[in-house]
C-alpha cells in the first residue's frame, strides 16, 4: 500500500497514525505540509527506520516550496508528481492520512 | 458487477467539520452497490460513535442516530481503533450499542462495532481495494 | 492504469486540488487514465465558472477545465457532488430552474451527479487516491 500523508507532525497526529498502522511493506510519501516530517527536527526518528529501509519518499516541488531541501532528514526519497503516479501505480491501494 | 472491499476512514469528530456527517451520506449510498463496506473509526474519529450526543445546543443536525440504520443495509463491520478509545478515556461501553442481524445465524442480533488493535487494523487495512479518507 | 481521484477541499484556501491537478496531469502525460474527478465536501467549489484570480496567479478552475478530462461519450468526468453541492450554492442550469434561481455558476468543463459516482470510480478505476484537508 502507499500511504500519503500531508500534514506536519507538530500540526497534526496524521503521521503518527499511519506509523500506528503501517504494515511491513507498506511506503509513505509526504507531501503539502506533510513534507515537514521529511526535514531533520526533533520528529525525524518517527520516521528514521522506515526510512532506512527506503520507505519513506516526499514531493519534490513541496519540499522546495517550503525551503528545506538542504535540511533533508537521511534516506527521504525524493520523488516528482510522476514519481507520486508510480508510487500509485506500484503500490496498490493508497490510504491518504487527510 | 465485480465486488471490491470499500473503507470508509473516519479520523474527525462529529461537528467541527463537515466530514463525518459527508461521509456517513456516502456510506448509505455504497450500500446500494453491493460492495464490501468497512468502516474504520481512529483518532477523533471514534467520537462519531459515542453514545448520548445532542446537538440541540448547537443548532445542527443530530447524525448519530443514522448509523443506527447502517445494520439493516448489511453495513456491520464498524472497527474503532483500541488505542484511539483508550487516549480518550473511551471504552466499547461509552459507544452506541450498534448491530445486525446476521442473516446466516437466524437472524441473531450481533455488534456491529468491532474494537481493534493496531495490528488488527493493519491488517485489515491492507486487505482493502479502496480506501475513502474524510 | 483507469485511476480516479476524490478531492475533498475548495480552491486557493487549501493546497490539495492543486497537488490533485499535478498528480492528473502527470498521470495523463505517462498514458495513464484519469476515469473521474469527484469533487466532494467543499471541494465542489473548484467548479465555479465565476473564479477570477488575480492575473499572476493560477486559475485552479481553467486548469481542471483544460485538462479535458472525459468520458467517451464526451461527457466530462469532473464530476461535483449534487447534495454536496445544492448545500454551498453550486448550482447548474437544470438545478437552478428546479428550485427557481435565477443563476448558476457550474463551468461546463465540471457536470454534477450523485454519490453513487464516486462509488462506481472505486469499482471501475484501478486505483482511487483522495486528496482533502
Amino acid at each position: 500500500m502507499l500511504h500519503t500523508v500531508n500534514k506536519s507532525s507538530f500540526e497534526r497526529n496524521s503521521l503518527k497514525s499511519c506509523l500506528n498502522t503501517i504494515d511491513n511493506t507498506s511506503v509513505i510519501l509526504l507531501i503539502e505540509d506533510g513534507v515537514i516530517s521529511a526535514a531533520k527536527n526533533t520528529n525525524s526518528p518517527m520516521i528514521a527506520d522506515l526510512a532506512a529501509q527506503g520507505r519513506v519518499y516526499a514531493l519534490q516541488g513541496d519540499v522546495e516550496a517550503r525551503g528545506i531541501s538542504s535540511k533533508l532528514a537521511d534516506n527521504i526519497k525524493l520523488v516528482d508528481y510522476a514519481g507520486f503516479v508510480d508510487l500509485v501505480v506500484e503500490h496498490g491501494t493508497t490510504v491518504s492520512w487527510v | 458487477m465485480a465486488t471490491k472491499k470499500f473503507m470508509y476512514l473516519n479520523r474527525r469528530s462529529s461537528f467541527g467539520t463537515v466530514y463525518a456527517i459527508e461521509s456517513l451520506e456516502v456510506v448509505l449510498i455504497a450500500a446500494a452497490f453491493e460492495q464490501d463496506v468497512s468502516l474504520a473509526f481512529i483518532d477523533d474519529g471514534v467520537y462519531q460513535i459515542v453514545e448520548g450526543q445532542n446537538a440541540d445546543g448547537i443548532g445542527m443536525k443530530n447524525f448519530s442516530k443514522t448509523f443506527h440504520a447502517l445494520g439493516d443495509y448489511d453495513i456491520n463491520k464498524l472497527y474503532v481503533s483500541a488505542e484511539s478509545l483508550e487516549e480518550r478515556g473511551l471504552n466499547v461501553d461509552d459507544l452506541m450499542p450498534l448491530a445486525y442481524e446476521d442473516e446466516d445465524d437466524d437472524w441473531a442480533e450481533k455488534p456491529s462495532i468491532k474494537v481493534v488493535s493496531n495490528a488488527q487494523l493493519s491488517k485489515i487495512m491492507s486487505e482493502q481495494d479502496v480506501c475513502l479518507s474524510f | 492504469m483507469k485511476i480516479s481521484i476524490q478531492i475533498n477541499e475548495g480552491p486557493y484556501q487549501h493546497q490539495a486540488s492543486d497537488t490533485a491537478y499535478q498528480f492528473a496531469k502527470a498521470a495523463i502525460e505517462k498514458g495513464h487514465e484519469i476515469f473521474r474527478v469527484f469533487f466532494y465536501h467543499d471541494g465542489v467549489n473548484n467548479a465555479s465558472r465565476f473564479t477570477l484570480p488575480p492575473q499572476d496567479d493560477r486559475n485552479v478552475v481553467n486548469q481542471w477545465a483544460e485538462l479535458g478530462i472525459k468520458n467517451v461519450d464526451g461527457e466530462p468526468e469532473l464530476v461535483v457532488c449534487i447534495a454536496a453541492a445544492l448545500r454551498r450554492g453550486m448550482l447548474d442550469e437544470s438545478e437552478a430552474s428546479k428550485n427557481g434561481i435565477d443563476g448558476n455558476n457550474i463551468h461546463p468543463a465540471f457536470r454534477i451527479s450523485g454519490l453513487g459516482q464516486l462509488i462506481e470510480a472505486g469499482i471501475q478505476s484501478d486505483r482511487l487516491v483522495v486528496f482533502g484537508d
